[in-house]
C-alpha cells in the first residue's frame, strides 16, 4: 500500500471479488509473459523525508547564483519575482487541471491564457499570438516553419544571422533537414550587427522564406530591426525577429512597429526560475491574416448559450488531434503553466512598471560598461559604439572558458563564454545585467576583472 | 467550479479603466547613475509608451487569479477520467522538490563544476528510466510527448541514413493518437495507416503487406488508446526488424504495465514516456510535460546532445557528437518536472510502481463491469489501464457523447476523452488512474449510470447539458467565424 | 434529404451545374450535413487547375477539416468570396448562395452520376 494510491489491499480484494476475479495477475493476461518480469532491478518505494534529504544533497552540490553576483544571461535571465507568482502557481485549480478542451469547466485557465495572448501581442506589436510553444530555440524552429508554409513549400531557404542565439540555431538545424528546409548563416560585422547588405545578399530574390534575426542578438547589440524587414520584403521572404531577453519589450520597439511578420521567443524573463534551463516558455505572434498557419493552441473569445461572455480554444483544425499528418506543428502539450506565470508575472509588474524595469537593466548595464571600459586593458569592450540594452561582449586576458573559469574562483559569475557553441566573433564573455545586479555586485565583478591580468 | 457565486471575472485589461498610476510591485533601487535610454539609443529601436495595460494593486491581482482558479476543475476537485492522459494525483511532495533554491535558482550555463547536483539528478532519473523500461539509453530532453515522439522518429531516421538506408515512410495504426501521424510528417515521413483487426490490435495481414522496403518503422501504442495490449508485440517487431524497419512504441499508456512488462523485452527502439501522465508531474492547464526518450542499442549512437556523461563520481557534458540527431530544444529539458518525477519514482520504487498500474488497471474494470450494461463496449478484448465504450445505444435517443460528457459536469465529473481512438464512432474512453479512492470511481459510474437513465427518460436534459457550470454550452462555432484571441479598446470583433 | 435532379454528382459528394461554358461546383447537402456548421472554407486561387479527382480546397467544421475535389478538368475562373465572411452559406444553402468555385470546361466526359445515382451511393454510405 501507498499514499500515492487510492486503494488498499482489503480494497483489492473487494473488488477482484466484484468484478469475479481472484488475482489482480488475471488482469494482465493478455501481455505475454516474456515481455513481463517480478520486479523492477530498482530500490522499493522511499519515506518523504528520505526523498527530501536525498533531493536536499543534490541541492547542496550545486552552486545557486542567488548566493554569488552573477551576471549570466545568454537566453536565461534573473529577475525580480514577486510573491504573488508563486503562490497563483501553486494553486491545485491552476496547476492539476488538464488543457482547457472542455470549455465549461475551464474559464479560468482559458481566460488566463486569453490574457496572455493580449500581453504579448501588445508588447510585440503584432496582432495574434499562440497560448505557448516549448522556449525561444523551439520558437524560432516553429517561425521558419511558419514561414515555409506561408510561402506555401515553395521556398526552401532560410537566412539567418549568426548573431541568432548559437543555441536556437543549433536547434532549427536538428529540423531543418528533415523538413527539407536550407538554412544561410551571415555573420555579423565588426559593430556586432548584421550586415544588411549581406542579409539581401544571402536572401536573393524569390528564393527565401524567411530572414531571422535576434534583437538585442546573442552579443547584446540592438540590430538595425527597420532596415532587416525591409531587405527581408524585397527579397519576398517574410521577415522574423527572435526575442532572447523579452524584458527588453518593455522599453524596445518590438518588431511588429518595424513590419516584421513574426515575433518570436522565450519569456523566460517574466517569472520563471532558471532551473537549469526549463520549463521556460516559447512564445510566438504574427499577424491576423497567417493565423491559419499558426503553429500551437489558441484561446478565443465567444458566448455561451446564455449569450454571456465565454473562451475558448479555437481554429484547433490547425492542431495535430484533427489535422493529423497536415497539422501546422505536432505541439500538443505546450508550457501552459508558464504562460500563466508570465501573465501574472506582466500584471503585477505592471505596464509603467515593466518599462521602469527594463530602464533598470538599461541602466545598470550601461554602468558596468562604463566601468569595463575604465579599467582598460587588457579588458575590453568588443563592441564599444553598438547599441545594447543588458549585455554586452568583452575580451580579456585569456579565452571565455578561461575568464569564466578564473573569475568563478573569485565567486563572480561574469559572463558566458562567447565560444560555448563557436562563432565568428571575438572569444570572451557575454556579460548580462538585470535589475538584480547591484551596485556590490557590480564592484566584485570589477574588482575581480581588476585582479586578472 | 463550487457553485459560490463566482461565474464570471472582468478581464485584466478592464481593470483600472482609466489607467490610473498605482502599484502592483516595488522594484529594488536602482544604486548606480540612471541612464536616459534615448540620450544613448537610436530613436527608432525605443517604445513610444509603456506597455498600454493598467496597473493594479496587489491584492486585486491576488483575487483576479483566486477567481478565475475558481471557474476551474482539476485533479483536486474531483475524478478526471480521461483516457489516455493519466490525470493522477500530483505529490505535494513533488512540489516542494522541485522549489529547492538549489535546484530552482541553478543558471544552465553555470560552469560544470557548479552544477555537478543536477546533473547527477538527471543521471540519476536516467538510470530510473532504464530499469522502468529495459532500454538501453535516454534522453530526457524532450519537453512533452509529442516532442519525445519527433525525438524518437528522427533516431530512427538518422540510424537508417548512416546505414545507407533512407525510406520514406512509416506506418501508423487506425487507433494512433493524432501526434503520431503529424511527427512523421514532421519529421519527413509519409504516414501510412494500418487498419485494426476486430480485436482492437494490429491486423497481421495488412502489417505483412504494407511492411515495405519504404517503411522505417512503425508507430505503436502500448496498451494502443482502446487500452488493449498488443499481445503479438513481440511477432510484429521481428517482422518489422526482418524487413529492415525499427519500432517507436508510444509510451502513453505506460500506467498499464510498469512495474510488469519491459518494452525492452517487446523489441521496441525507442519509447517516450510522459512523465506528465506515468510519473505524476503536474498537466499544469497544459504544460509543461517533459517527454524522455528510451531507446535501443540501435539508436544510442543517435541520442541527442548535449548529455550528460558520468566517470566516477563527477559528471560533465558531452556538447557535441556527430552521430547524434542533434539538439532537440535549449538546454537540457524541462529540468524542474525532472525533479518532479524523480521524486515519485523515489518515492514508489520497484513494488510502488508495481502497485500502480495493478491498481490502475483493477479500477478501469470496475468501471468497465459497473457500465458495461448501460453502455456499448466498443471492443470486447480485455482492458487494461482504460475502457473505451461508445454512444450508439444512447444515440437512438440522439443523446450523443459530447452530451453525456456535458451532463457529467453537472454531476461534478470531468468527461472521458471523446476526440479518439477515430476508429470509435461517439467514443468515451475513460481512464480513471489510481489515486483516487475507490469510493470516487464508484461515484463516477453511479453518475454515469444515472446519466444513461436519463437519456432513456429525458434527453432533452442530457441534450442541453450543462446547467450547473460557470458558463453554460460554449459557442465553439462562432469563436471560430469570428475570430476574437485579443482584448481590444474598443471592444471590436475583427472577423478574419 | 434533398438531390436536385439538374445537377450531376461526383461519389465524393461535390455537385456540379454547367452555366455556359463554365461549371459550378458545390457540396451537397448530405456533405454539409456530416460536416456540421463550418467555419471556414479554403479556396483555390483563380487561374489555378483543376484536375477531376484532385483537391480543390478545403472546408473546416469546429472539430474537422474535410477536402473537396475538382469534379471535371479545367481552370479555375472564379471563387465564392462571400464564403470568406459567411461560410455558413454552405451550410444555409449549398445549392445556391453556397457554391465554392467556378471552373472553365464542361462535364462531358466526366465520371459523374446523376441525382439517382448518387441518392444510391447516399443511402450506401449512411446505411
Amino acid at each position: 500500500m501507498h499514499p500515492w494510491i487510492g486503494a488498499g489491499d482489503d480494497d483489492r480484494r473487494r473488488i477482484l471479488s466484484e468484478i469475479g476475479l481472484t488475482s489482480v495477475d488475471q488482469l494482465f493476461e493478455s501481455i505475454p509473459a516474456e515481455v513481463c518480469v517480478d520486479r523492477l532491478p530498482m530500490p522499493d518505494g522511499r519515506d518523504e523525508e528520505t526523498i527530501r534529504i536525498g533531493l536536499a544533497a543534490m541541492a547542496l552540490q550545486n552552486l545557486s547564483p542567488d548566493c554569488v553576483p552573477s551576471f549570466l544571461g545568454a537566453g536565461v535571465y534573473r529577475h525580480v519575482q514577486p510573491s504573488v507568482v508563486d503562490a497563483v502557481l501553486s494553486r491545485a485549480e491552476f496547476f492539476t487541471s488538464y488543457t482547457p478542451y472542455q470549455p465549461e469547466i475551464s474559464q479560468g485557465t482559458l481566460q488566463a491564457i486569453f490574457e496572455f495572448q493580449t500581453l504579448m501581442c501588445e508588447l510585440t506589436g503584432l496582432e495574434v499570438a499562440n497560448a505557448s510553444l516549448y522556449d525561444g530555440a523551439t520558437a524560432l524552429v516553429e517561425a521558419v516553419l511558419f514561414a515555409h508554409r506561408v510561402k506555401r513549400g515553395k521556398l526552401d531557404r532560410v537566412v539567418l544571422a549568426e548573431t541568432v542565439h548559437p543555441m536556437y540555431r543549433k536547434v532549427l538545424s536538428t529540423y531543418a533537414g528533415p523538413a527539407g528546409v536550407e538554412v544561410v548563416v551571415v555573420p555579423p560585422g565588426d559593430d556586432g550587427r548584421v550586415s544588411v547588405d549581406a542579409l539581401c545578399e544571402a536572401a536573393g530574390t524569390g528564393e527565401t522564406c524567411c530572414v531571422a534575426v535576434q534583437s538585442p542578438n546573442f552579443l547584446g547589440v540592438i540590430e538595425d530591426l527597420p532596415a532587416i524587414s525591409g531587405a527581408a520584403h524585397d527579397a519576398g521572404a517574410l521577415a522574423v525577429q527572435v526575442v532572447a531577453e523579452a524584458v527588453s519589450l518593455g522599453m524596445l520597439t518590438g518588431g511588429g512597429a518595424h513590419d516584421f511578420d513574426v515575433v518570436c521567443g522565450e519569456a523566460q524573463s517574466f517569472g520563471l526560475a532558471p532551473g537549469f534551463g526549463g520549463p521556460h516558455l516559447g512564445f510566438f505572434a504574427c499577424r491576423e491574416k497567417q493565423i491559419r498557419q499558426m503553429p500551437g493552441r489558441l484561446a478565443g473569445e465567444t458566448i455561451d448559450s446564455n449569450g454571456r461572455r465565454a473562451f475558448c480554444l479555437t481554429l484547433s483544425t490547425r492542431e495535430q488531434h484533427i489535422r493529423r499528418a497536415k497539422a501546422t506543428s505536432n505541439i500538443c502539450t505546450n508550457q501552459g503553466l508558464m504562460a500563466l506565470a508570465a501573465t501574472v508575472w506582466l500584471e503585477c509588474i505592471g505596464g509603467h512598471g515593466l518599462r521602469e524595469l527594463a530602464k533598470a537593466c538599461f541602466a545598470r548595464s550601461e554602468d558596468l560598461k562604463r566601468r569595463i571600459a575604465d579599467l582598460g586593458e587588457p579588458w575590453r569592450l568588443a563592441h564599444p559604439d553598438a547599441p545594447t540594452f543588458n549585455e554586452f561582449l568583452i575580451t580579456g586576458p585569456g579565452s571565455g572558458d578561461e575568464l569564466a573559469a578564473r573569475l568563478a574562483a573569485d565567486n563572480v559569475l561574469a559572463g558566458v563564454p562567447s565560444h560555448l557553441w563557436g562563432g565568428s566573433w571575438a572569444d570572451g564573455l557575454v556579460v548580462a545585467a538585470t535589475e538584480r545586479n547591484t551596485a556590490a555586485d557590480a564592484d566584485a565583478l570589477i574588482n575581480a576583472m581588476g585582479g586578472l591580468s | 467550479m463550487k457553485q459560490r457565486g463566482i461565474r464570471s471575472e472582468p478581464l485584466f485589461f478592464e481593470r483600472n479603466p482609466e489607467r490610473r498610476r498605482r502599484q502592483g510591485f516595488t522594484l529594488p533601487p536602482l544604486d548606480v547613475p540612471d541612464v536616459d535610454p534615448a540620450a544613448v539609443l537610436p530613436a527608432e529601436t525605443l517604445r513610444d509608451t509603456d506597455p498600454g495595460y493598467p496597473d493594479i494593486g496587489e491584492m486585486e491581482i491576488v483575487q483576479h487569479f483566486h477567481r478565475l482558479s475558481q471557474l476551474n476543475y482539476s485533479v483536486d476537485e474531483g475524478l478526471y477520467p480521461l483516457g489516455s492522459c493519466t490525470m493522477k494525483y500530483n505529490p505535494r511532495l513533488n512540489e516542494q522538490t522541485a522549489r529547492f533554491p538549489g535546484l530552482a535558482g541553478v543558471h544552465p550555463l553555470q560552469p560544470v563544476e557548479h552544477v555537478q547536483g543536477s546533473l547527477r539528478l538527471i543521471w540519476e532519473l536516467e538510470q530510473a528510466l532504464l530499469a522502468i523500461t529495459g532500454m538501453a539509453g535516454v534522453t530526457l530532453q524532450p519537453a512533452a510527448g509529442a516532442h519525445g515522439e519527433l525525438a524518437g522518429i528522427l533516431m530512427i531516421r538518422k540510424a537508417l541514413e548512416a546505414r545507407g538506408d533512407a525510406r520514406d515512410a512509416v506506418l501508423v495504426p487506425d487507433s494512433a493518437h493524432g501526434t503520431n501521424p503529424a511527427t512523421a510528417a514532421f519529421a519527413g515521413y509519409q504516414a501510412v495507416e494500418v487498419a485494426s483487426g476486430p480485436d482492437g490490435t494490429v491486423d497481421m495481414e495488412s502489417l505483412d503487406r504494407l511492411m515495405t522496403d519504404r517503411i522505417a518503422g512503425i508507430m505503436l501504442t502500448v496498451p494502443n488508446t482502446l487500452g488493449v495490449f498488443e499481445h503479438r508485440i513481440v511477432e510484429i517487431a521481428e517482422l518489422v526488424h526482418r524487413r529492415g524497419g525499427l519500432i517507436y512504441m508510444d509510451g502513453a499508456n505506460l500506467n498499464a504495465f510498469a512495474g510488469r512488462a519491459l518494452p525492452g523485452l517487446m523489441g521496441a527502439d525507442a519509447m517516450h514516456i510522459n512523465l506528465h501522465k506515468t510519473f505524476s508531474t503536474p498537466h499544469g492547464g497544459g504544460g509543461p510535460g517533459a517527454g524522455p526518450v528510451v531507446v535501443s542499442e540501435a539508436l544510442v549512437p543517435h541520442l541527442p546532445v548535449p548529455r550528460v556523461v558520468r566517470e566516477g563520481d563527477v559528471f560533465s557534458l558531452e556538447r557535441e557528437n556527430q552521430a547524434s540527431i542533434g539538439a532537440m530544444r535549449g538546454f537540457y529539458g524541462n529540468f524542474l518536472i525532472l525533479v518532479r518525477a524523480l521524486t515519485y519514482i523515489w518515492g514508489l520504487g520497484s513494488n510502488g510502481l508495481r502497485e500502480m498500474s495493478d491498481i490502475a488497471v483493477l479500477y478501469a474494470n470496475l468501471v468497465r463491469h459497473r457500465l458495461e450494461e448501460a453502455y456499448h463496449l466498443a471492443y470486447e478484448s480485455p482492458s487494461l489501464h482504460e475502457v473505451v465504450f461508445d454512444d450508439s445505444r444512447q444515440a437512438a435517443r440522439d443523446v450523443h457523447n459530447t452530451d453525456i460528457a456535458k451532463r457529467l459536469l453537472d454531476y461534478g465529473f470531468h468527461p472521458p476523452t471523446m476526440s479518439f481512438p477515430l476508429i470509435v464512432h461517439g467514443a468515451l474512453m475513460i481512464e480513471p488512474a489510481e489515486s483516487v479512492g475507490p469510493e470516487e470511481v464508484e461515484a463516477f459510474c453511479d453518475a454515469m449510470l444515472a446519466i444513461a437513465r436519463e437519456a432513456e427518460e429525458s434527453p432533452e436534459l442530457v441534450r442541453s447539458a450543462p446547467h450547473e457550470t460557470p458558463v453554460s454550452r460554449v459557442d465553439e462555432v462562432r469563436a471560430a467565424r469570428k475570430l476574437k484571441v485579443r482584448w481590444t479598446p474598443d471592444g471590436d470583433e475583427k472577423s478574419e | 434529404m434533398n438531390v436536385p435532379n439538374d445537377l450531376k454528382y461526383a461519389r465524393s459528394h461535390e455537385w456540379a451545374r454547367v452555366e455556359g461554358d463554365t461549371v459550378v461546383i458545390g457540396i451537397s447537402h448530405y456533405a454539409q450535413d456530416q460536416l456540421g456548421e463550418v467555419v471556414y472554407v479554403e479556396l483555390p486561387d483563380v487561374g489555378d487547375d483543376a484536375s477531376a479527382g484532385d483537391e480543390l480546397g478545403t472546408l473546416e467544421s469546429v472539430k474537422a477539416v474535410s477536402e473537396f475535389n475538382a469534379p471535371v478538368d479545367g481552370e479555375v475562373v472564379e471563387v465564392n468570396e462571400r464564403l470568406e465572411d459567411e461560410p455558413n452559406l454552405v451550410n444555409e444553402d449549398p445549392y445556391g448562395d453556397g457554391w465554392l468555385v467556378k471552373v472553365s470546361g464542361s462535364v462531358d466526359g466526366a465520371d459523374l452520376l446523376d441525382a439517382d445515382g448518387y441518392t444510391a451511393v447516399v443511402e450506401e454510405e449512411s446505411a
